[in-house]
């Protein structure tokens, strides 16, 4: 086991020069680039240093799965295939990460369901693979629209869980989720989701770092585990694991060893703070209304805010950037003086507001809607609808538009 | 928020929750923790130190990381423990009993490990309960098993435990050094040597839920 020198302002094989992260990401100059996200995806991996990188098609990240086959293409990447199935593909991540690669993957919906078994197994094992959600329903009937539904499973598989708005967020933060995912209190997967098409599919102006500016490399070296070893736990699963023994000592190391994951998450939270400034936005949270949500949502909700005002309606805003770690204190805080809280998503079920309800006193002050799922949009006019309702206001369905 | 919870000897609780998950941090580079607490570097020396030397069987548990000669930094490392090992048995009065037990590697040991002679993060508390050990100071050992021992321990023993870590700092010690280096270790056993004869050793052993 070498110690490996710094290699901060050496190249790498390309010519990108390996660059301290607070430079590459807050002093470097920036080029406005109109872009999907897709082909953000695409650059933000260019300057990742990623060392695997491994494909399965499912819309909507089949795209920027077969973008970063060109960037193999081109010599930036260490390895790329495309594996057998998506439960293949994540096997196959926990392979590379346990041989001390850092990996990148994508994935979504029903690809993503399919997978899941791993997700834990990759939190146990430490491995700080990031893995790109681009969310779209799930369900029978097939959907291929937008839905983020399958962020509510990721949630409690011991993984990191942000939650990006823009193509700007994934730009960023695709590069800050390896610095905070491999450090070594740390140490864990991360699940960096948007919401599929309304981000990977749209173009939008996003400011790039330089393409000769690159992250440091992976130091394997400083994982909380050993890398790559056959003998001991977490490699060695199968043969004498300790979970597959009956006695308390066993349930006991087992237990000990799941706390450990949660306190890693837990330990995210200075180093998410640091990258991301901040686990959440807020904006006007002296108002009696706030919107608090993640993803596109938060963008519907800034309009919905525009609209309100403009009817002598004053309303905040909250915008969740990570899921894991939970941003408990920080919701409690911003939230404190809000007398009615709407929480807008693109699922079904209302996992956001279900969390929002359990962190803050008076959860009766929260309204879990307006939702939309199966690939709705939603359209700023029905959070204003939604909050004129909920205070009393007089309000118009939106149901016979177009009719 | 500024937690209440402190991490002290235990045993704890039959699943003793883990310090982060009460809001336990880690130092930041030049701090230490003692009890849960943020402390300046300076004073984890001294109250280890004092800990040691109060200690009927003060123990230093080795990981893999100093116990293989990985590099020309192990090797120093490992050098380093061999000294503080040596000023700890130097500085412990009669009927205190300075211990040196590796944990060699992490592989899981059935029926059970010999705790003469090695502690296994798995069952850490075998070799804390056989030896009787009150006072033990974790060096070059992964912090993921670090973590998964000292919370074990916490729960089970009334043993007090010091972490001197390479990386981050582990909240689930009672005291943890952070980015530890030959000369951190150096310097532990210089402060064990100057307080030599000053602190009042403990009579009683580590008290077990299983013993007592």
């Amino acid at each position: 086991m070498a110690t490996p020198p710094s290699v901060i302002g050496t190249q790498n094989k390309k010519g990108q020069t390996y660059t301290d992260p607070w430079k590459l990401l807050h002093e470097a100059p920036r080029t406005p680039s109109f872009f999907t996200g897709s082909e953000v995806i695409k650059e933000a991996v260019r300057r990742s240093s990623c060392d695997v990188m491994i494909a399965y098609p499912i819309t909507p990240q089949s795209e920027a799965a077969a973008l970063i086959g060109e960037l193999f293409a081109e010599g930036y990447i260490g390895d790329y295939f495309r594996g057998e199935s998506e439960f293949a593909v994540m096997s196959q991540c926990a392979g590379a990460a346990f041989g001390g690669a850092r990996v990148f993957t994508t994935t979504a919906g029903p690809g993503t369901m399919r997978a899941m078994e791993n997700f834990p197994m990759w939190a146990g094992a430490r491995l700080p693979i990031q893995m790109i959600v681009t969310c779209r329903g799930i369900n029978s009937p097939l959907s291929i629209q937008p839905d983020t539904l399958e962020i509510s499973y990721l949630l409690n598989t011991g993984m990191l869980v942000w939650h990006a708005e823009t193509a700007q967020d994934f730009f960023d933060w695709i590069l800050k989720g390896y610095l905070v995912s491999e450090e070594p209190d740390v140490h864990l997967p991360l699940a960096l989701c948007c919401d599929g098409f309304f981000v990977t599919h749209t173009k939008d102006v996003v400011n790039l770092t330089p393409a000769d500016m690159c992250l440091p490399p992976y130091d394997p070296y400083r994982s909380p585990v050993p890398c790559m070893d056959m003998e001991c736990p977490p490699v060695r699963m199968m043969r004498d694991p300790f979970v597959m023994k009956s006695n308390y000592i066993s349930y006991a190391t087992h237990a000990s060893w799941q706390q450990e994951i949660w306190a890693a998450i837990e330990r995210s939270r200075k180093h998410s703070i640091h990258w991301l400034n901040g686990l959440i936005d807020t904006e006007n949270v002296d108002a009696e209304i706030l919107i608090v949500t993640s993803g596109t949502a938060v963008s519907q909700g800034r309009e919905a805010i525009r609209l309100l005002e403009e009817e002598g309606v004053r309303c905040g805003l909250v915008k969740v950037k990570t899921l894991r770690p939970w941003p408990e204190d920080e919701i409690r805080e911003a939230t404190k003086n809000a007398k009615h809280i709407f929480v807008p998503e693109f699922n079904v079920t209302g996992w956001l507001a279900k969390e929002i309800r359990a962190t803050i006193p008076n959860p009766h002050r929260v309204h879990a809607g307006p939702h939309v799922c199966g690939g709705m949009t939603m359209p700023p006019e029905i959070i204003v609808s939604e909050i004129k309702t909920a205070l009393g206001m007089k309000s118009f369905s939106l149901a016979g538009r177009g009719s | 928020m500024i937690s209440k919870y402190r991490v002290l000897p235990g045993p704890e609780h039959f699943l003793p929750p883990a310090a982060a998950r009460m809001g336990i941090q880690l130092p930041n580079p030049g701090e230490a923790h003692i009890n849960g607490v943020i402390a300046p570097e300076e004073k984890a020396y001294e109250e280890a130190a004092r800990q040691f030397l109060m200690a009927k069987v003060p123990t230093i548990f080795p990981g893999p990381l100093v116990l293989w000669a990985w590099n020309e930094k192990a090797a120093k490392k490992a050098t380093a423990i061999r000294h503080l090992y040596n000023i700890l048995k130097e500085c412990v009065q009669p009927g205190q009993k300075a211990m040196l037990i590796p944990m060699p590697d992490y592989r899981p040991k059935y029926p059970k490990i010999n705790p003469e002679v090695e502690i296994n993060p798995n069952h850490p508390n075998l070799t804390i309960w056989h030896n009787k050990i009150d006072c033990c100071m974790f060096v070059g050992v992964h912090c993921h098993q670090a973590n998964l021992s000292l919370k074990i321990i916490r729960g089970g023993t009334s043993c007090y435990t010091i972490a001197m870590c390479a990386q981050a700092g582990h909240e689930d010690a009672m005291l943890s050094f952070r980015d530890a280096s030959v000369e951190k270790i150096m310097r532990l056993a210089d402060t064990i040597k100057r307080l030599k004869g000053t602190v009042q050793p403990r009579l009683e052993t580590a008290k077990s839920s299983a013993s007592s």
